[in-house]
C-alpha cells in the first residue's frame, strides 16, 4: 500500500526542519548531481567539488523551491548554474581550463575501452561551446526529451532542437577532419 | 536519432564516471552540516504565542530608546555584523551608499549609530534604524541573493521605528508579521494529540486583501490561514439556549487538493445575542494621533468608522476617547452614547501631528475604563486604534503585554484595530489583543469598518465563552498522518489543555470559528512517511472505527474553572453543513497556496476559486463574492 515518498514531500519535510528527509534527498540525488556535473565539466575532481558545494547549499536553496516544477528539474537547473559559475571562476583566475581537455583524467576510468574512443569524445566535447555541452549532457547524458532539457535550461524546445543539430554539424566536421588525416 | 549523436551518447555513457562513495559521503556530511546550521534554534517551544520575541528582545535592549528622539523616515541603518551589511545591500538592490537627499539606504555598524544619528539629527532630525539579529542574518544574505524569497524578506521586517511618510520601499520593509513556520505533517503513531487555542481574529484576511488589491501577493508570513477562514461567518447550527454558549459541528469531507486524504472540519457557532438584549458597554477609544496617522486611510477612515459604530450603540452605552502621541490626553470624558453630538464633535476634532511620545496614554485609557465600570453591570473595553506605533507610554513591549494581561483579569478587555499600510505592526497587535481577551482586526476600507464595528459588533463586544481550547486525539489505527491548517501562532502544549491558568482565545456572541485538519487514513496512497520496518503493530486496539476524539474546553465569562465537552469523530461524520464546509475548504486552500504550502499537489488558486464559487451560498453581505474577486486578481498576480 505504501509508495515511495515523493521528492516534493521530502522537500516539504526538509524545509520544515526534518533532517532525515533531507538526508534521503541527498542520498537519492547525489549520483544525479555528480553525473551531470561530470558531463558538463569533464573532470572528476571538479564534479565532486561541485556536488559537495551543491549539497551544502541545498538547505538554504530549498526555501526557494516552490513546487511549480518537478524537484529533479529544479535540481538539474541548480547543477547547470553551479557548473557555469565554476567554469567562470576558473576562467577568471586564468587557470587553464581543465575538464574535457584533459584526456588522462578520463583514462583512469576503466569503463573506457579504447584510447581512440576517449580521444574522440574528449575532442568532440572540447570543440563544442559551453551551451552545446550543457545541452548534450542533458539530452544524451541524462536521456531527456528536448522539452525537458528546455525546461531545465529555461529555453524553448526549438532552441534545444537547433542546438542538437549544431552538435551534429560539429560531429560531422570532426569526422571529415578524421577522414582527411 | 542520427549516427553521430548515437555515437556521442554511447561514448558519453561508457566514459561515465562512477560515484566515489567516499566523495558522496563527504558531500552528504557537508549537506547535513549546512542543514543543521540552517535550522538551529528555529524549533521554538509550542505555547500560545504571546510574543514574537526576536524583535522585542532587541527593542528592549534600548537600541530604540537611544534613537527615539531622532524619529525618522529616510535612512535605514542596520546594526550588528558584516553579514548584516551585506544583507541591507541585498535588500535594497541598487542602494549601497547613503544619500541624504533622496533617502536611500545604507548600513552601518552598531557603534556608528549614535554618531550617525546625531549627525542626521543636525540635518533634519530624522533617522530610522533597521535592527537585525546578527546570528540570523549570517544565513540570510545568500538566500536572498539567490532569490528574494518570502522567508528571507520576512527577516527584514524588524524595523525599529515608525517610518513617517516613508517611500514605498520602506513602507513594505517596516511591516512586521510573526515569523512562524507552517504546521508540519504529524505522524499519528508518534504524535497523536494536537492542541490549539481558537482564533477569532480576522486581521490577516483584510491585510491580504489590501495587498492583492494593491497589486502584490502578500508576503507569506502575513497570511494566517485560520484568520482568512474565520473572516467569514458560516451558517452553522445555532445554539438553542443561552446556557449552551456554542455548538460544535463535525464533518469529514474529501480534500479538494488531494483525492487520498480527508478534511476534518470543526465548526463552532456562538450563541447570538439580540441587540436589544445585550447589556450596556463602556468603550474607551485609545487613538493614535501620531504624525503617521494623517494619511487618508488612517485617521480619517478611523473617524468615519467610529461614526458608523456610534450609530449602532444603545443609548445607555458610554464612550470616552483618549489619544496618544501628538496631542495626548483625554479628549472626551465618559459620555452617554445618546449624546451623539458631543461624541461626534470630539471625534472630528482629532488631528494627527507631531511625534511626541504620548504620556501614559494606555494607563489613562484603562483608568477611565475602570472608572466607567465602577458601580454598574456594563462590560468595559479599550479599543486601541493605531497604524503600528505603540508609543503608548509603556515602552517595553513585554511590560506592555503584562499590563494588558493584568487588566484583563480585572475585567477590562482590549481590542485592537489596525489602520493603514507602511509600518503596520501585525505581530504586536495580534499579541496585544490576544493578551487582552480581544480581537485584532485590520481596517482598510469603510466596508470593513462596517463589518467589524457594526455587523459583528455583538461578537466584538460580548464574550460568551473564554479560553476556548481544542484538543484532538487521533486514532493511529485509523489515521496515519494529519496536519492542522493554520493556527500556527495558536499552538498550545498538550498539558496546557487541562491547565485553566493557560490563556486561550475567546468566542464572541454570534461568532463562528472553524478549524480544519487534513488527515490521511491508514492505507491511503497519500501516506508520506513509510512504516517502520521494526515498529510494532500494536496501534490503537481500542475504539476501532473512530478517526479521532475531540475535546473542547471553555470557561463561562468571568469564571475560573473550565467546562469540558468531548465527542468521538467517526469516519462518516456529517453535520449537514453542505456548501458551508466546502467554502471554508476553498478559503483554506487559497490561504495555504498564498503561504507557499508544498503539499497542495498542483491545486491552484483557480481551483480554489471554482470551489468558492460553487459553494458561495446566499452571501448576504457580499463578503464571499469579494473573496472570489480577490482570488481572480491573485491568479493574475501569481
Amino acid at each position: 500500500m505504501y509508495m515511495e515518498t515523493s521528492d516534493e514531500i521530502l522537500v516539504a519535510r526538509a524545509a520544515n526542519g526534518d533532517g532525515g528527509a533531507f538526508r534521503s534527498l541527498l542520498q537519492r540525488h547525489y549520483a544525479t548531481i555528480f553525473r551531470l556535473g561530470f558531463r558538463v565539466l569533464g573532470n572528476r575532481e571538479d564534479a565532486e567539488d561541485l556536488a559537495q558545494d551543491i549539497c551544502a547549499a541545498l538547505p538554504r536553496k530549498l526555501a526557494t523551491f516552490k513546487g511549480h516544477a518537478r524537484f529533479t528539474t529544479w535540481l538539474h537547473k541548480i547543477v547547470i548554474n553551479a557548473a557555469r559559475d565554476l567554469i567562470r571562476r576558473k576562467q577568471a583566475t586564468r587557470r587553464k581550463a581543465s575538464g574535457w581537455g584533459e584526456a588522462e583524467v578520463l583514462r583512469r576510468n576503466e569503463a573506457v575501452e579504447t584510447k581512440a574512443e576517449l580521444d574522440w569524445l574528449s575532442n568532440a566535447m572540447t570543440t563544442m561551446p559551453q551551451d552545446l555541452r550543457e545541452t548534450v549532457a542533458l539530452v544524451l547524458g541524462e536521456d531527456m526529451t528536448h522539452g525537458q532539457a528546455a525546461e531545465v535550461l529555461d529555453l524553448s524546445e526549438g532552441t534545444i532542437s537547433w542546438r542538437m543539430s549544431e552538435v551534429k554539424k560539429i560531429l560531422r566536421g570532426i569526422a571529415k577532419k578524421e577522414e582527411m588525416l | 536519432m542520427s549516427d553521430e549523436l548515437d555515437k556521442l551518447k554511447a561514448a558519453m555513457q561508457s566514459a561515465d564516471a562512477k560515484v566515489d562513495e567516499a566523495a558522496q559521503m563527504r558531500a552528504i556530511d557537508a549537506g547535513m552540516e549546512a542543514f543543521e546550521e540552517n535550522f538551529q534554534g528555529s524549533a521554538d517551544d509550542a505555547r500560545l504565542t504571546r510574543e514574537q520575541t526576536r524583535w522585542w528582545a532587541l527593542i528592549s535592549r534600548g537600541v530604540i530608546d537611544m534613537l527615539k528622539p531622532l524619529t525618522s523616515r529616510q535612512i535605514l541603518m542596520a546594526t550588528a555584523s558584516l553579514a548584516t551589511i551585506a544583507l541591507a545591500v541585498v535588500l535594497t538592490g541598487q542602494y549601497n551608499a547613503p544619500n541624504y537627499e533622496t533617502g536611500e539606504v545604507f548600513a552601518v555598524s552598531e557603534a556608528k549609530i549614535d554618531a550617525l544619528g546625531r549627525e542626521r539629527a543636525a540635518i533634519d532630525g530624522e533617522v530610522a534604524v533597521m535592527v537585525f539579529e546578527s546570528a540570523e542574518m549570517a544565513a540570510a544574505p545568500v538566500m536572498s541573493m539567490a532569490a528574494p524569497s518570502p522567508m528571507a524578506s520576512s527577516r527584514l521586517l524588524g524595523v525599529a521605528d515608525a517610518l513617517f511618510e516613508a517611500p514605498k520601499l520602506y513602507q513594505q520593509t517596516t511591516e512586521r508579521f510573526p515569523d512562524v513556520d507552517m504546521n508540519p505533517l504529524k505522524i499519528t503513531a508518534q504524535d497523536p494529540v494536537s492542541t490549539f487555542s481558537i482564533d477569532v481574529d480576522t486581521a490577516s484576511y483584510a491585510f491580504v486583501r489590501s495587498s492583492i488589491l494593491g497589486g502584490n501577493l502578500p508576503p507569506s508570513d502575513a497570511v494566517r490561514t485560520e484568520e482568512m477562514i474565520n473572516y467569514f461567518a458560516y451558517d452553522y447550527p445555532v445554539p438553542a439556549r443561552a446556557d449552551i454558549p456554542f455548538t460544535t459541528s463535525i464533518t469529514i469531507m474529501d480534500t479538494p487538493w488531494n483525492p487520498d486524504t480527508k478534511l476534518l472540519h470543526i465548526g463552532i457557532k456562538g450563541y447570538e445575542l439580540a441587540i436589544e438584549d445585550r447589556p450596556p458597554v463602556n468603550l474607551v477609544f485609545l487613538i493614535d494621533t501620531s504624525g503617521s496617522m494623517q494619511d487618508k486611510d488612517k485617521l480619517p477612515l478611523l473617524v468615519n468608522s467610529f461614526r458608523l459604530m456610534l450609530a449602532n450603540l444603545q443609548p445607555d452605552d458610554k464612550v470616552a476617547i483618549v489619544t496618544y502621541a501628538g496631542n495626548a490626553g483625554t479628549v472626551l470624558e465618559p459620555t452617554e452614547a445618546s449624546n451623539k453630538a458631543k461624541i461626534l464633535e470630539s471625534l472630528e476634532n482629532l488631528y494627527a501631528g507631531g511625534s511626541t511620545a504620548g504620556q501614559a496614554g494606555l494607563r489613562q485609557a484603562y483608568a477611565l475604563a475602570e472608572q466607567m465600570a465602577d458601580g454598574n453591570e456594563a462590560t468595559s473595553r479599550v479599543i486601541l486604534a493605531t497604524d503600528g506605533d505603540f508609543n503608548v507610554g509603556i515602552s517595553d513591549p513585554e511590560a506592555l503585554k503584562e499590563f494588558i494581561a493584568d487588566k484583563r483579569e480585572s475585567g477590562v478587555y482590549l481590542s485592537v484595530l489596525g489602520f493603514g499600510r507602511g509600518n503596520y505592526n501585525d505581530a504586536l497587535m495580534q499579541a496585544l489583543a490576544q493578551n487582552g481577551n480581544g480581537t485584532a482586526a485590520y481596517i482598510d476600507t469603510l466596508a470593513e469598518a462596517q463589518k467589524v464595528l457594526v455587523d459583528q459588533l455583538g461578537g466584538a463586544l460580548f464574550t460568551i465563552a473564554q479560553d476556548v481550547k481544542i484538543q484532538v486525539e487521533f486514532n493511529p489505527a485509523e489515521i496515519a498522518e494529519y496536519r492542522l491548517i493554520g493556527y500556527e501562532t495558536r499552538a498550545l502544549n498538550r498539558e496546557d489543555f487541562n491547565n485553566d491558568a493557560v490563556d486561550a482565545g475567546d468566542i464572541g456572541a454570534g461568532h463562528t470559528v472553524t478549524a480544519i485538519y487534513e488527515i490521511t487514513p491508514v492505507g491511503s496512497p497519500a501516506v508520506m512517511v513509510d512504516e517502520l520496518r521494526y515498529g510494532t503493530d500494536e496501534v490503537g486496539g481500542l475504539n476501532t472505527g473512530e478517526y479521532a476524539f475531540l475535546k473542547l474546553r471553555y470557561k463561562n465569562p468571568g469564571e475560573e474553572v473550565s467546562n469540558l465537552i468531548t465527542t468521538p469523530i467517526l469516519p462518516n461524520a456529517d453535520a449537514g453543513l453542505g456548501g458551508e464546509a466546502q467554502f471554508a475548504a476553498a478559503v483554506a486552500g487559497f490561504g495555504q497556496i498564498l503561504r507557499g504550502d508544498t503539499l497542495m499537489h498542483g491545486w491552484e488558486i483557480s481551483d480554489a476559486r471554482a470551489l468558492a464559487q460553487a459553494s458561495k451560498g446566499e452571501d448576504r453581505f457580499g463578503y464571499r463574492s469579494e473573496l472570489i474577486t480577490l482570488m481572480r486578481l491573485a491568479e493574475s498576480l501569481n
